[in-house]
C-alpha cells in the first residue's frame, strides 16, 4: 500500500506527523521508537526568545481529551536551531518548525534564523495558539491581519509555509481563503479550542491560566468539519489534527481532505499511538477501498 | 520505560481513602526506587501519575489515594481485570552508601517503602517519619517495620503517635540523622527543605505526556530554569526546585 504523500516542501513516506507541542523537539518519543517511521514531526513552537510559560496546573482533563495551557514555553530560536535541531539530523523523517511570536516580526526573525537549517522542511505558522495574550490568536482570528502575516512569512522564507489556524473564529474558512490568497503553501487544521474547567471544591478555574486549549477525541467531530469545509474552498494542501488516535480517524480527515494528518493529545494517551497508527493504516485503507494515501484524500468531496 | 497491560492481582482498601493494587507487569524489574508509572483508568482520557510503592521481578504495588473522578475507578477495578501502565517514569531517589531519614507525608509515604528496601538491602540504617491527618490515615506503618526500618508516626489530631507535624516527630523523639530523602504535601517539602541540606524531596504534579514532552508539570529552579516534574524528577536535590 502506497502511503507516501508529496507536499509543499514535505516528502512524507506516510502521512502521520506527531503535532506541534505533543513531542517536544522529539527526543522522548526517539527512546521509544524509531521517529524514521514517522512521515514527519513538528516540533514544539519557536519564538525569537526564551519563554518559560504559563503558571502551573498547565493541564485538566476533560471527558475525552484534555486541556492544555503551556504558553509556548521554548528556549528561543537560537538554542533550539544549536541544541535541538542537530538531535533531528539522525533521522529520515520531515520536520516542521511550528513559529510563534507576540509580534509579525517576531515571527519573522525566527523564520530568518531557521532559514539556513538544512533539517526544517517547512515552517507552520501558529497563529492560532489560545494561551498567549498575541500569541497568534489576534493574527488568527481577522482574515486581513493572517493574510498579512501569511505574506510577510513568505517574503521572509526560504522554505514552505504552511498556516496554522484557530478554530476559535466564526467562519475559518474566510480565513483559510485569506491565507491561500496570500501565498500560503498550506494549512494545518486545527489548533485547539478554547475551553475552561472549573474545580467544584475550590470554585475556582482548574488551570492556572483560567482557559485553555481543548484537545482530544472531544473536538474531532470539529475539525473533520473544518477540514472538510475549507478542502472544498482552497486548492493548497491541508494537514488535518484534532484527535486523531487511530488509523480510522486518519482516513475520516482523508476524506474529509486532508493530504496529511497531525496526531496530538493521543500521544500522551498511548506514547507508541503514531507507528501504530502507521501500522495499521494500509489495512484500513485498503478494507475502505483505497489503494493509496492520495486517492483517499477528498473522498467525500468528489 | 515502555507500555504493558498489567494483570490486577489485588486492590484492597488499606486506610481511610486509600488503595493498594498489586500487579503482575514486567515493567516491575525495571524500577528504580521514586519511580512512577503513568495508569490509564478505563473510561478516563489522561494517564494518572502515581509512584511505585514496591516492586520485585514480576510484581509491582502501587497505593493510591482516591482524589478523583478517575482513581476511585481505578479502586473499583478488581483482581483479574487489566489496566494498562507506562513506565517507569522519571528520576528516582537515589541509594547513597550511608544512614538515611526518610519522611513521608499522607499517600506521599508509599515511595518510601521501596527505598527503605533499597537503603536496608544495601546495609544502610533506615529511619522512617511518616506523618498522616489522622490514625484513619495511617498506612504502611508495619511494612515500614517488617524491612527492618525505625518506625516514628505524627498525626495532626494526634490520634496516633506524636501530635503534629513529622518535624515534631522528628524533635520528639530525638532522631539525629541529616540526610534526608522526603515525599508529602507541598508545606511539608518546605518545611523538610528549610530545616535540612541534603538529601531530596519527590513533587507531584498535574501531567499529561509523563516523559517529558509536552511541558505540562515544570517547576522552576533557583535560577529560573525550568525543569520537568516528570523527567527531571519528581525527585530533585533540596534546594534545586522553587517550592
Amino acid at each position: 500500500m502506497d502511503l507516501s504523500v508529496k507536499l509543499p516542501g514535505l516528502n512524507l513516506k506516510n502521512p502521520v506527523i506527531p503535532a506541534s507541542g505533543c513531542a517536544g523537539y522529539g527526543r522522548e518519543l526517539a527512546e521509544l521508537y524509531d521517529l524514521s517511521l514517522l512521515g514527519g514531526i513538528a516540533i514544539k513552537s519557536a519564538t525569537p526568545k526564551e519563554r518559560f510559560g504559563t503558571p502551573v496546573p498547565r493541564i485538566a482533563e476533560t471527558p475525552m481529551g484534555m486541556l492544555n495551557a503551556i504558553g509556548l514555553q521554548n528556549h528561543g530560536v537560537d538554542y533550539i536551531i544549536e541544541k535541538e535541531l542537530p538531535f533531528l539530523e539522525q533521522f529520515d523523517t520531515e520536520v516542521i518548525a511550528n513559529v510563534a511570536g507576540a509580534s509579525e516580526e517576531d515571527y519573522i526573525e525566527v523564520i530568518r534564523k531557521m532559514n539556513d537549517s538544512k533539517v526544517v522542511k517547512a515552517y507552520e505558522l501558529n497563529i492560532s495558539c489560545p494561551n498567549v495574550k498575541h500569541g497568534g490568536i489576534g493574527l488568527g482570528t481577522d482574515p486581513q491581519l493572517a493574510a498579512n502575516i501569511t505574506r510577510m512569512a513568505k517574503e521572509a522564507s526560504a522554505k514552505p509555509v504552511y498556516v496554522k489556524l484557530t478554530p476559535n473564529v466564526t467562519n475559518i474558512v474566510e480565513i483559510a481563503k485569506a491565507v491561500e490568497n496570500a501565498g500560503a503553501d498550506g494549512l494545518v487544521l486545527i489548533n485547539t479550542l478554547l475551553g475552561m474547567r472549573i474545580d467544584l471544591k475550590t470554585g475556582k478555574p482548574l488551570l492556572a491560566n483560567t482557559t485553555g486549549g481543548l484537545s482530544g477525541p472531544a473536538i474531532k467531530p470539529v475539525a473533520v468539519r473544518m477540514v472538510y469545509q475549507c478542502a472544498k474552498a482552497v486548492n493548497i494542501p491541508i494537514i488535518g489534527v484534532g484527535g486523531i488516535s487511530s488509523a480510522e480517524d486518519v482516513l475520516e480527515f482523508l476524506y474529509a481532505g486532508a493530504s496529511a494528518v497531525e496526531v496530538g493529545a493521543a500521544n500522551f494517551v498511548d506514547p507508541y499511538v503514531c507507528p501504530k497508527i502507521i501500522e495499521n493504516l494500509g489495512s484500513v485503507l485498503e478494507k475502505y477501498g483505497n489503494a493509496s494515501v492520495k486517492e483517499a484524500t477528498g473522498r467525500s468531496l468528489k | 520505560m515502555k507500555t504493558d497491560q498489567a494483570l490486577i492481582l489485588k486492590n484492597e482498601k488499606i486506610a481511610a481513602d486509600t488503595f493498594r493494587m498489586i500487579l503482575k507487569t514486567d515493567i516491575a524489574e525495571e524500577v528504580q526506587c521514586g519511580q512512577f508509572v503513568q495508569v490509564q483508568v478505563p473510561g478516563f482520557y489522561l494517564r494518572r501519575p502515581i509512584s511505585v510503592c514496591m516492586a520485585d521481578e514480576e510484581t509491582l504495588t502501587l497505593v493510591y489515594k482516591t482524589v478523583g473522578d478517575g482513581t476511585k475507578a481505578m479502586s473499583e477495578m478488581e483482581a483479574g481485570q487489566s489496566i494498562n501502565l507506562f513506565g517507569p517514569l522519571g528520576h528516582g531517589f537515589p541509594v547513597e552508601k550511608r544512614s538515611v531519614l526518610l519522611i513521608g507525608g499522607g499517600v506521599g509515604t508509599p515511595p518510601l517503602l521501596l527505598t527503605a528496601k533499597k537503603y536496608i538491602e544495601a546495609g544502610q540504617k533506615v529511619t522512617a517519619v511518616l506523618g498522616y491527618n489522622d490514625k484513619a490515615s495511617l498506612m504502611l506503618e508495619e511494612e515500614f517495620r517488617e524491612l527492618g526500618a525505625s518506625v516514628y508516626a505524627a498525626t495532626m489530631d494526634g490520634s496516633y503517635g506524636t501530635q503534629g507535624t513529622v518535624l515534631d516527630a522528628i524533635r520528639e523523639n530525638g532522631i539525629e540523622e541529616t540526610y534526608v530523602l522526603a515525599c508529602g504535601p507541598l508545606p511539608m517539602l518546605k518545611a523538610v527543605s528549610a530545616a535540612y541540606s541534603e538529601g531530596c524531596v519527590s513533587l507531584e504534579s498535574r501531567m499529561a505526556c509523563g516523559m517529558g514532552a509536552c511541558m505540562g508539570c515544570v517547576v522552576k529552579d533557583q535560577n529560573g530554569e525550568s525543569m520537568r516534574v516528570c523527567k527531571d524528577g519528581p525527585v530533585f536535590e533540596i534546594g534545586k526546585a522553587v517550592l
